[in-house]
């Protein structure tokens, strides 16, 4: 790769090949690399979150095929698209007949939502590398005044030695439509595996976009996704993001509201082992007024891992009667885990109601000695109590099937019942 | 005392008093009542001089004074209390000091000289016995932590307190039980006399049992509908407003 | 009719800063610029031992490898450090034995800061220490402090008279490489206050230092260092004023607190430096380091009533090192106009059962900038460390800002950490119903605002409590009519 010059970015992406379609946003993209650097920790967005294991290592793309079976939600009667080590793989996906949606290849988004509706975002380097390399995506488009007749699982599988998974995923919602969209990440066998998404979405005026975005991958993969969605007036966004999986993960989650009357929610269940790092950055951008915003994020962090939530929120001068709560819960399960917690709040108009809370110990001892004195196990009366502080989280989850499945996974994965 | 003729408000563009008129004359008691949306409690708002009424006709003359001129604070010096029908927590200020900067600014609008602290605890102490307002709440900040009983009664003692003209009793029934409205009842009674008057506005009778009226209004989309002796609330209470709209329709 | 914003914003507009006169004393002063010449000229000036020449040179070796910080959310021209007088000291710098040995003038210009000492003397009980500009002035109260071992004078004459506790103690809080303006302050620093407290001794009155900055283009570089030796107690007070001037005056000071075992140490500021006028010309930049160090079942309470400065800079903070010990920070921050301010504390639990509280409340009006920023760190060995923080903010104009960055960092599971803040408006509803009651809107205002800072103002001795109310009201209001 010559355009990318001299440094260790240019030797992450050296064997990468530049897939085909979109080469002027390839372009722009490289020449953007041209220069950066990884972040350290001396950068502020990036203080908790060191990622030279990822970036002292080499990836390859790898077009691999694997039965999915296992990752389909139950079920759910939904349009799958699946994307292997971040290859689109037809064969794999269903998409069911008689929906008003339109489902294309990403390589076909109209290079104008670059400048007019992201033009203001701000780039790094695991989004610019994944503009410049992805190898695919949809580009959803859910039409005007039309709800989406099903819903749309963009399933995830990672697999192999050290592959690298570019993907990129674009939603328009239109004037007034409305979908759920489901977005899991699985691995299977996969050894140093990467995975580098960005999630864009557009939810134009009335509209209702939902997200569940579910991370589950082997304690073997890395995680980097870069999300940024921009709400026109009136619209509704919400997104559930539950990460119990990866060894590093990083969920950057960006959402400017542009109109008024607009309701954003976002709510994260994050749940560490053994060495996992989950980190969580979240920012709404309040640009206009009369708006409200709620989040809830929720971790509980066991053995050695480290959980990391730095949400931020912006009320923008003129942005008046603007509500924006936001709630940080985390539990600590063993003497070696570590949180750190960082809500924060530039508020720049007056008459507004903001708050945060964030709340970080270990699970009430009186109350674990009160199930033990009804008989329950210790483990069994942390895990009730772990399960009941999370719950509040997952009730926030509307779609009562794909409620079922994580419910499933979190009882195979931990033993926990809700 | 207070005269109001045909008085018109909106807010927000849409109109709430729709020609209102009203005479209330020294140690006067008027009842309004209406059902829910009639404007009772635009009618309190608009005396008492909240920003958000837009006034777009007639006029309010209070002793002599062109009440719509005055601003909030002057109406309040000049005499008008309002009792609040959700009456405002300030935390962190206390019921103590609150008052007493507030009888200060009035003593000093009528040229007096300010309550010296021994004076004002000796009112303090009396006041509080006329709504049985533990003493303690005084100290607290003001309706900081209070029940909805105990917001009332700070109400009528802040009244106590500040001895005014025309007193306003906006839902002050709202929210209490038996006990707490007799008490409160009480306090507003041993209150009246010759040179005040009071206009309690209320949804129900009940209060009325315990501050009887002079006379009863009946308040109905903006304009008050029907006049009479008490007797009229227990009429009211019997037969519903709808007995009103009725028989408004047919006048 | 009744309060809108905008004639509150204008009534902020015109208050006017009552401490901005200028006293008439001939200083002596060095050469402007900073270079070893000049340290060793500051050195000499205070006939300091070689170990603290040593020090200096040390710290300033150190300061011109480091970059000036740029994390903080302020915006402000950076201080020219060549402009800047490192040392100025009123001519008369001989040491006044007793009170009435002080020249008049600056006995006047004590008075308008309204702490005439004989009033003090009198009325509070209070021993007072005055830094103008560089230099102490004056300390009352010593002889009887004497008596119970306690020390208390200014910082140059601990160096001469005890500087077997001056070498023992001096950074060992902040070292002089600690930050950008501790090792300036290391390098230049020219007076200051020194306290220590004997074991087990009670200070029977408050101590008390004022800090005023009156020669133009001077920087102050003040050393406050409070030792509470084990099972003392000492409630200090530190107040701030400056004249105001239209250029940028720099303040940099280190305030280092050591509290050993048992001991208490109670430290409350109001800081009254000059803001800058209505337009955001002139005024102080104030970029102070505060740290304090508990040991076992220590305790340690920082109270502040932030109302001036240009630019402010400043985390008083401790280090939980003793197990039970107890770091507290309660402060009001109020800047209006074109003030900006970042403060808030640090509290770093390392003992057993370390405990502490945050209680901070920001007032913003005009177009000011005002955030509060910190850190709780919950190190692996801290077993049970609590902490609770609750950050209120205040919008008082649309122009204005409030920001909050706390940072929560836990590496031990059995810590139990709460963090709660709130923006919010003054409350409409609330001034309506002053008004109502007969109340103008200004005194509305102020009784309001009070009430929200009055978790903090409790925490202040009575006097000081007065003064910071009255410096909040004139920040605030006072000017309507």
């Amino acid at each position: 790769m010559e355009a990318v010059a001299n440094s260790k970015v240019s030797a992450f992406v050296e064997n990468w090949s530049l897939p085909a379609g979109n080469e002027t946003l390839r372009a722009e993209a490289l020449q953007a690399l041209k220069g950066m650097d990884f972040p350290t920790t001396r950068v502020e967005d990036w203080k908790y979150t060191r990622i030279t294991r990822i970036t002292n290592k080499t990836f390859h793309q790898s077009a691999m095929t694997l039965d999915v079976k296992p990752y389909i939600i139950p079920n759910l009667e939904a349009h799958v698209l699946v994307f292997v080590n971040g290859y689109f793989q037809k064969n794999l996906s269903t998409i069911l007949e008689g929906d008003v949606i339109t489902i294309a290849d990403v390589n076909d988004l109209d290079n104008s939502y670059y400048t007019n509706v992201l033009e203001d975002v701000d780039e790094n380097v695991f989004s610019l590398m994944n503009k410049a390399f992805a190898t695919a995506g949809v580009y959803l488009t859910i039409p005007k005044n039309q709800k989406a007749a099903y819903p749309i699982h963009l399933l995830h599988v990672s697999t192999g030695e050290r592959t690298v998974a570019n993907v990129r995923h674009f939603i328009q919602a239109e004037t007034g439509s409305k979908a759920e969209v489901f977005a899991t990440f699985h691995s299977e066998g996969a050894n140093d595996a990467l995975v580098n998404v960005v999630f864009e979405g557009h939810i134009q005026e009335n509209a209702k976009l939902t997200i569940n975005k579910l991370q589950s991958e082997e304690q073997s993969t890395f995680h980097i996704a870069n999300e940024i969605f921009v709400q026109d007036p009136s619209s509704n966004f919400e997104i559930n993001t539950i990460t119990i999986g990866g060894l590093l993960v990083r969920n950057g989650l960006n959402i400017l509201v542009e109109g008024e009357n607009c309701y954003t929610e976002l709510n994260g269940v994050y749940l560490g082992k053994g060495k996992q790092l989950l980190d969580n950055h979240t920012f709404v951008d309040h640009l206009f007024g009369n708006c409200t915003s709620s989040e809830t994020y929720k971790g509980v962090m066991d053995d050695q891992s480290i959980g990391v939530f730095n949400g931020k929120v912006v009320v923008r001068q003129d942005a008046q009667k603007i509500q924006a709560y936001q709630s940080n819960g985390n539990v600590l399960l063993s003497e070696q885990a570590t949180v750190n917690s960082k809500p924060e709040l530039e508020i720049y108009a007056d008459d507004v109601r903001c708050s945060h809370g964030s709340t970080t110990g270990q699970l009430d001892e009186q109350a674990v000695f009160y199930l033990r004195a009804r008989g329950l196990s210790e483990k069994k009366a942390k895990e009730l109590l772990v399960s009941a502080f999370i719950g509040e989280v997952l009730e926030k989850v509307d779609n009562a099937t794909y409620r079922a499945y994580v419910d499933e996974l979190f009882w195979q994965k931990f033993g926990w019942q809700f | 005392m207070l005269t109001i003729k045909n008085l018109h408000a909106s807010i927000d563009g849409q109109a709430i008093l729709k020609g209102l008129n009203l005479e209330v004359k020294p140690g006067e008691v008027h009842a309004i009542m209406g059902p829910n949306g009639a404007g009772k409690s635009t009618l309190a708002s608009v005396l008492a001089g909240k920003e958000e009424y837009e006034i777009t006709g007639g006029e309010v003359d209070f002793d002599g004074k062109d009440l719509l001129e005055l601003e909030t604070e002057e109406r309040a010096k000049e005499g008008l209390f309002l009792a609040f029908q959700y009456p405002v927590e300030i935390p962190g200020v206390s019921n103590i000091n609150f008052l007493r900067t507030a009888l200060n600014e009035i003593r000093e609008y009528r040229g007096e000289e300010p309550i010296a602290a021994k004076d004002f605890m000796a009112m303090v102490r009396e006041k509080s016995k006329l709504v049985e307002l533990d003493a303690k709440l005084a100290s607290r900040s003001v309706n900081e932590g209070f029940s909805g009983g105990e917001k009332k009664r700070n109400e009528i003692f802040q009244m106590a307190m500040l001895e005014p003209k025309l007193a306003i009793l906006d839902e002050t029934d709202s929210g209490l039980d038996i006990d707490a409205l007799r008490i409160v009842a009480g306090g507003v009674n041993k209150l009246r006399n010759q040179n005040n008057a009071i206009i309690v506005i209320t949804h129900y009778q009940r209060l009325l049992d315990y501050i009887i009226p002079d006379f009863v209004h009946v308040l109905a989309d903006g304009k008050i509908v029907k006049t009479g002796p008490k007797e009229l609330a227990l009429e009211l209470e019997e037969k519903g407003y709808d007995w009103i709209n009725d028989n408004a329709q047919t006048v | 009719m009744g309060y809108t914003e905008e004639e509150l914003a204008k009534d902020l507009e015109n208050s006017e800063y009552k401490f901005g006169f200028t006293t008439n004393i001939e200083s002596d002063r060095a050469p402007n610029g900073i270079n070893e010449d000049i340290i060793r000229f500051i050195s000499a000036k205070k006939e300091e031992p070689e170990w603290l020449l040593e020090y200096r040179l040390n710290a300033y070796k150190a300061w011109r490898q480091m970059t000036e910080p740029e994390w903080a959310h302020i915006h402000y021209e950076k201080p020219q450090f060549e402009d800047i007088c490192y040392y100025a000291a009123p001519k008369q710098t001989k040491k006044y034995e007793s009170w009435d040995d002080v020249d008049p003038e600056m006995k006047e210009t004590m008075k308008k800061l309204g702490i005439s000492m004989e009033e003090q003397k009198r009325l509070t009980g209070t021993a007072v220490d005055f830094v103008m500009d560089s230099v102490s002035v004056a300390t009352s109260f010593k002889a009887k402090l004497k008596e119970l071992g306690i020390i208390f004078c200014s910082f140059s004459e601990a160096v001469q008279e005890h500087p077997e506790l001056v070498k023992k103690y001096m950074g060992s809080v902040v070292p002089s490489k600690d930050n950008f303006y501790a090792a300036l302050n290391s390098a230049v620093f020219t007076d200051g206050s020194f306290c220590y407290i004997p074991k087990g001794v009670r200070c029977p009155m408050e101590l008390s230092t004022y800090f005023r900055i009156n020669e133009g283009g001077t920087g102050q570089f003040e050393r406050t260092l409070v030792v509470a030796d084990e099972g003392s107690y000492v409630s200090y007070l530190e107040g701030c004023t400056a004249p105001m001037r239209d250029e940028n005056q720099l303040h940099a000071a280190v305030v280092e607190l050591i509290a050993l075992d048992n001991a208490e140490i109670k430290y409350s500021t109001v800081q009254n430096w000059y803001p800058g006028d209505k337009n955001g010309k002139g005024g102080v930049y104030n970029f102070v380091t505060k740290r304090g160090i508990c040991e076992k079942n220590a305790k340690i309470s920082w109270t502040q009533v932030e109302t001036g400065s240009a630019v402010t800079w400043k985390y008083p903070s401790c280090i939980l090192k003793g197990d039970n010990s107890v770091g507290e920070f309660y402060s009001v921050a109020v800047t209006n106009n074109f003030q900006q301010a970042d403060t808030g504390t640090k509290m770093i639990h390392l003992g057993k059962n370390t405990k502490s509280t945050i209680i901070s409340k920001g007032i913003s009006a005009g177009q000011s900038h005002n955030s509060y920023r910190g850190l709780v760190q919950i190190h692996a060995n801290a077993d049970n460390a609590r902490n609770f923080s609750q950050c209120d903010s205040l919008l008082m104009t649309d122009r204005s800002g409030a920001h909050t960055f706390p940072y929560i960092e836990c590496k031990n599971n059995s810590a139990k950490i709460e963090h709660e803040a709130t923006t919010s408006k003054i409350g409409e509803d609330q001034i309506f119903y002053c008004l109502q009651r007969g109340i103008s809107e200004e005194k509305a205002i102020s009784l309001i605002v009070n009430g929200y800072c009055k978790e903090v103002l409790n925490q202040l001795p009575m006097e000081f409590a007065v003064e910071a109310q009255k410096l909040l009201e004139i920040s605030l209001e006072n000017s309507v009519g």
